[in-house]
């Protein structure tokens, strides 16, 4: 058994209540914290934990924190970024449905070390019920006086409010979740300048992700330097993996990331191996915009090491032969699934997600869709494999905000890997309708135009 | 009052001193001609315009004296400033000449291309930049998006078709006028420009997003088909308006004595330019729409316009007819003939004088004899 940090009380029964959080030892970080410790000191521990944020991007959390720039007499802010849309990500919904008291604790214990009097949760739209969950228990932590005025007594005041989307992937992206939190359209903003600067209300402001706020629990409680322990390098602490696809046990692991990926799917402890006896075919490893990665890519690098479930581990090899950590949605696809048609609702969903500033996301989102559907749908050209590689290419680097990328590398990597199966698609069309082109050749090297 | 340090930065191999906060396009204008990049959404009397055509990326080879690494990714030059020492390319990046390809192609994927029937037609941003950076064909071989054109009240008109979602207008209705009744409906390829809905706009300045439109989906209905921007000669004329916040000085767009369409002054970039009393120079809708009679305007004398632009032709400014008779030119020699057109041709029949026609040849001319 990994360590467990976040999701080791998860299964208490009645842990959602704050009686029972409280009896399981909840809320000691906030008195360690409130009582013991300067906000510095705080930023400093999180610095020492190594932690990197879990919203995707892995930012070094405590760097994040001291960038805050801290005007005299302007409020600062705190965002926990619980929007979670990207597809096959739902971690945070676990963590929140199951054991909210921990996010609540986590962020107060935040918003004291970065100052945030008034804090927010931008929750997605979708996840109607949780913030029901989230409301109750930020009700029985201001009754247990854990927020709100001169928290026990250490003239801290925090207040912590929950705001819901309105169904945009987009307003995950922290400057576009700021604009909405402001009531505007969720646009992405162009920077700099940083949130950490001009955020919410032109205030500073840190947006970080529920997991990430979470594991400031852990952190305070333990200490820094015993946090940053566990794991392995710069991958420290406990992870969240969100599973799914063809999978006999697909749900959400707190890993701690010294596991190689090997285990991870096949140990019963984990994902309990590929569905109905099938044969792994490939993998999405964190969240549907990181590269697809085939299976030997997956399992070993192209140098031929194991690959593990970290951060380094599982981008080395840059994007040639190698992916990333992402938000830890973990999509895995058997030998029965065809990756065209996969690369085609991906980029479905990129289109129909897209703000529509910038030209190249824009236009070149709903452009690739379209080609991809016509090969899905046998009518697809041969050169259409080489449009779609320059297309990809001319939006990615060139946007406002990272969607632009996060559309272009499931379609690059698609190709990249498996460029044969694209061609196959487009040499037998007829049969491509009846039948998956299987395993065959998925780990062959493949010709890239570059 | 203190002095704003300066910057040098040097763009495509010039180098420039420009105050602190300048932006990299600003800089580039400075320099004109090629070395500054088109811009589509950037409008500089626009607040927090920009950033989003991607037209104006550059490549920063130099960040800084200071901090002398290159930025890792193209950045977008109107909204980022200019540091000491900076090295910037433009044309000379083929980095920034393959992703502007690929910019000017997405921004053509869905425009329907209908250039012989919009009235923007001679003065389109979008009609210039792909004359200059696109591409002859299109490897876009789908349906394009459409939409239903909409009247904005019965001054303006709505063809979403057109638009490049540059969002200056949405900055146009926010910053000058009072309520904000202008701005984007969903998003991605599918977002389109909207008054929630369908509703009029009747604030007084809100005829200026149809000048701020880089393409021809905002148009004047009152100019609508009238008239080829090209066929009518501009001409920059005032009037007293008793607007506090109308600048008052227009381009009335004539020819002979009528007034087709009046419009604010813009400068070489195509932007509003400053009036010359110092206000910024967006005009009211009653100069705009209601003001179509000579006897309206005191007339300044012909708008200088760039000798580029279609619109001069016919009426160059600054050519000067030459005052030297013919033989002067010849410095006393006599003309040589080459060649008679008769002796080779038995269309042109020596018994028709060309010369005397008072009007263009017809061939029924040729076959009187
Ligand atoms: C298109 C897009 C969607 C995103 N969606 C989310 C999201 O749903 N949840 C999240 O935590 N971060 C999301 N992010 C990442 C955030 O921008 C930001 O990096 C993150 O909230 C920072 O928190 P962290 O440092 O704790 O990871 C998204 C980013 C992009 C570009
Ligand atoms: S990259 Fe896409 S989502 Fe991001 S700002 Fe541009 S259009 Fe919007
Ligand atoms: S209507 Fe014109 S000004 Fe408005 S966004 Fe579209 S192209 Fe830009
Ligand atoms: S002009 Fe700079 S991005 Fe449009």
């Amino acid at each position: 058994m990994g360590v467990k940090l976040l999701l080791e009380k998860a299964h208490v029964e009645n842990i959602r209540l704050y009686d029972v959080y409280r009896r399981e030892g909840g809320y000691r970080s906030v008195e360690k914290a409130l009582k013991t410790m300067s906000p510095d000191a705080i930023v400093e521990e999180v610095k020492k934990s190594g932690l990197r944020g879990r919203g995707g991007a892995g930012f070094p959390a405590g760097m994040k924190w001291s960038f805050i720039a801290k005007p005299e007499g302007v409020p600062r802010h705190l965002v926990c970024n619980a929007d979670e849309s990207e597809p096959g990500t739902f971690k945070d919904r676990y963590l929140m449905e199951f054991i909210p008291h921990l996010l609540i604790e986590g962020l107060i214990v935040s918003s004291y070390a970065l100052g945030s009097n008034d804090t927010y949760i931008y929750i997605r739209g979708e996840y109607a019920w949780i913030v029901d969950i989230l409301e109750q228990a930020i009700t029985e932590a201001k009754n247990n006086g854990w927020l709100g005025k001169n928290i026990l007594g250490s003239g801290f005041d925090c207040n912590i409010h929950v705001q819901r989307g309105a169904g945009a992937y987009i307003c995950g992206e922290e400057t576009a979740l700021i604009e909405s939190l402001e009531g505007k359209r969720g646009n992405p903003r162009i920077k700099p300048p940083f949130p950490a600067v001009k955020g919410v209300w032109d205030r500073p402001t840190v947006v970080n992700n529920v997991e990430t706020l979470s594991a400031v629990v852990p952190i305070i409680n333990m200490g820094g330097e015993e946090y940053a322990k566990i794991g392995v390098g710069r991958s420290t602490g406990t992870k969240l993996i969100s599973a799914c696809g063809n999978i006999n046990k697909p749900g959400v692991y707190e890993i701690d990331m010294t596991i190689s990926v090997e285990e991870f799917i096949y140990s019963d402890e984990y994902c309990g191996g590929i569905a109905n006896g099938k044969r792994l075919k490939a993998c999405i490893p964190g969240g549907s915009s990181v590269p697809i990665l085939p299976a030997n890519l997956l399992l070993k690098t192209a140098k031929g090491e194991t690959r593990y479930m970290n951060y380094e581990s599982l981008s080395d090899g840059g994007f040639a032969t190698g992916s990333m950590m992402g938000s830890g949605g973990f999509i895995v696809l058997d030998e029965d699934q065809c990756v065209v048609k996969n690369t085609y609702t991906l980029a479905r969903f990129y289109r129909h997600e897209s703000c529509g500033q910038c030209s190249p996301c824009r236009e070149g989102t709903g452009w690739m869709e379209k080609i991809l559907h016509n090969i899905e749908c046998g009518k697809g050209k041969m050169t259409d494999i080489d449009l779609l590689w320059d297309i990809q290419r001319k939006i990615e680097g060139n946007t406002i905000c990272p969607l632009g990328d996060a559309a272009a590398w499931p379609v690059a990597a698609a190709i990249r890997h498996f460029r044969d199966e694209f061609e196959w698609h487009v040499l037998h069309p007829e049969e491509a309708q009846k039948r998956n082109y299987g395993l065959a050749h998925y780990a062959d090297p493949i010709h890239v135009p570059v | 009052m203190s002095e704003q340090p300066l910057f040098k930065v040097t763009i495509d191999n010039i180098t420039i001193e420009v105050p602190a906060g300048t932006t990299i396009l600003q800089a580039a204008r400075k320099i004109g001609g090629e070395v500054a990049p088109p811009a589509m959404c950037y409008y500089s009397k626009l607040q927090g315009s920009g950033g989003k055509c991607r037209t104006c990326l550059v490549e920063v080879s130099k960040g800084s004296e200071k901090d002398p690494r290159p930025m890792p990714k193209l950045v977008a030059s109107c909204r980022t400033t200019v540091m000491d020492g900076m090295e910037v390319k433009n044309i000379t990046s083929p980095k920034v000449q393959d992703a502007r390809a690929g910019v000017v192609e997405f921004l053509l994927l869905n425009h329907p291309l209908d250039c012989p029937i919009c009235d923007q037609a001679g003065e389109c941003h979008l009609q210039d930049l792909s004359y200059e950076h696109g591409k002859e064909g299109t490897r876009f071989e789908f349906q394009k998006r459409t939409f239903h054109k909409v009247d904005l009240g019965d001054k303006i008109q709505l063809h979403m078709t057109r638009c490049i979602l540059c969002y200056r207008c949405v900055f146009t209705a926010d910053q000058l006028t009072k309520e904000r009744e202008h701005g984007v409906l969903d998003r991605g390829d599918h977002a389109q420009i909207a008054t929630f809905i369908q509703k009029n706009l009747q604030n007084d300045f809100i005829g200026n997003v149809i000048d701020v439109c880089p393409v021809g989906a905002l148009t004047d209905k009152t100019f609508r088909f009238k008239n080829r921007v090209w066929f009518t000669k501009p001409v920059d004329a005032h009037r007293n308006c008793s607007n506090p916040d109308c600048c008052g000085e227009v381009q009335l767009w004539m020819r002979g004595d009528e007034v087709f369409r009046v419009t604010a002054r813009k400068d070489e970039w195509g932007e509003i330019k400053e009036a010359s009393n110092g206000k910024t120079g967006w005009i009211c809708n009653e100069c705009r729409f209601e003001k179509k009679d000579v006897k309206d305007w005191v007339i300044e004398g012909p708008t200088k316009v760039n000798r580029h632009s279609v619109i001069s032709q016919g009426h160059y400014v600054g050519v000067t007819k030459p005052n030297e008779t013919f033989s002067a030119v010849m410095k006393g020699r006599d003309p040589k003939l080459l060649m008679d057109i008769h002796s080779v041709s038995e269309v042109n029949k020596p018994n028709i004088e060309l010369s005397l026609l008072d009007r263009p040849a017809h061939s029924t001319d040729f076959n009187q004899s």
